[in-house]
């Protein structure tokens, strides 16, 4: 059973779907308590960094993914929720704290690249070094879905786990120990994006 | 509607937009839940710019498209119709445009009336005008009749995107056909 963490997020139910469709038993995760007894755990998201951090917090879920992060069970955060994870954002002046599971903040692409921003559509991945086990069966230059103005900066160059390029180069998705997170929306990435979400599935299977 | 939104989200698992009488924030909420990735506003934006921002501080840019149907009124003057481009209302589609990025409209969806159903080709004046204007994606719409129009507009038209429906309903190219034509031209594709 995945556990869906439910904050309001627009993009849930594809999500939801999508996970699915690739053979997993999803629970939406509404209260904290939800996601006890779970094997993994999703944090879906679209939007504004802020209103997804106040609306994880106001339903207790901000501390129950934290805690849950920490208990050593798999967990997938997309686009807001990738970005949720690190310490704090740019966006809007933002005042919010994020998880602060990884270190670094939030930032908003370059305006000087002279792209255009958000960057809505498909991009490719670069598979960066080690074998996160996100990406078995997926070959470095593929292209996923992305539409975002904002990605994360880690300060562990380390837990990157594919980096892409739009004007500058930035980490598309990051792994470390349980915890996987992109920029780019799996559930909307056709092929790709549903080898990705089995993997991940697979993967919360084999811990279990 | 939101059935029809619901269905077609459960099998695609690829980018949906979703437009056509939304008129407030709760309306772009019950069509995001229903499984779109973007809300695509027209008559309601003209009628009401500030639904474009606060459709934006809430769902994000990314998820704010601004449809604009322009019709060249007169020598050097496109203006903005509303309600399925019946009616008029005086404001310059550039400057529409400009203002609803300025809003938070995250990408605009720019369809020539003139050139709509007419399979004669996009209108690359008007599409170029409102590409460099703004910098935010810029789709192009109105007017596919073939391969050619279709790297025109993404070349001259300066536009990201193109548009078409008729061609591909009605058979006579694929999306595959397009992708491979506009590969040929230069213009980056994503195969699958």
């Amino acid at each position: 059973m995945i556990g869906l963490i439910d904050y309001g997020s627009g993009n849930l139910r594809s999500v939801h779907k999508a996970l699915v469709k690739v053979g997993a038993q999803v629970r939406i995760a509404q209260r904290p308590e939800e996601l006890t007894g779970v094997r993994a755990a999703v944090l879906p998201g679209v939007g504004a960094f802020d209103d997804c951090i106040q609306a994880l917090r106001g339903r207790g879920l901000l501390e129950a993914a934290r805690g849950f992060i920490k208990s050593g069970r798999p967990f997938l955060g997309i686009c807001v929720g990738y970005q949720a994870l690190f310490e704090k954002s740019e966006e809007f002046h933002s005042c919010a704290a994020g998880l602060g599971v990884f270190q670094g903040k939030v930032v908003r692409f370059s305006d000087s690249s002279g792209l255009k921003i958000p960057q809505i559509g498909w991009n490719q991945l670069e598979i960066v070094g080690r074998e996160c086990p996100l990406y078995r069966g997926i070959a470095s230059g593929s292209y996923v879905y992305f539409v975002h103005s904002f990605f994360p900066k880690p300060t562990d160059l380390s837990i990157v786990a594919t980096r892409t390029v739009y004007g500058e180069t930035f980490a598309s998705s990051v792994w470390r120990d349980n915890v996987f997170a992109t920029q780019f929306h799996p559930e909307k990435s056709q092929k790709v994006g549903l080898q990705l979400l089995r993997n991940f599935v697979e993967f919360a299977n084999q811990r279990a | 509607m939101v059935d029809v939104i619901e269905r077609a989200a459960d099998q695609c698992f690829m980018p949906l937009t979703v437009g056509g009488g939304l008129r407030s924030v709760k309306d772009m909420y019950t069509m995001l839940r229903a499984g779109a990735d973007k809300i695509s506003i027209n008559s309601s934006a003209l009628a009401n710019p500030d639904l474009i921002r606060s459709g934006a501080e809430k769902f994000g840019s990314q998820c704010i498209v601004v449809s604009i149907d322009a019709k060249n009124v007169a020598p050097e003057r496109w203006e903005v119709f509303s309600h399925g481009g019946r009616r008029t209302t005086g404001r310059e589609a550039v400057d529409w445009a400009k203002q609803a990025v300025s809003l938070g409209a995250g990408e605009i969806v720019l369809n020539s009336i003139d050139a709509d159903g007419t399979k004669a080709g996009f209108d690359l004046v008007i599409t170029k005008r409102v590409s460099e204007a703004v910098g935010v994606p810029v789709v192009a719409s109105g007017g596919a009749g073939n391969l050619d129009h279709m790297a025109a507009v993404l070349l001259e038209g300066k536009a990201d995107a193109v548009l078409a429906a008729s061609i591909f309903h009605f058979g006579e190219y694929t999306v595959g056909d397009v992708k491979k034509f506009l590969a040929t031209k230069g213009i980056p594709v994503r195969f699958v």
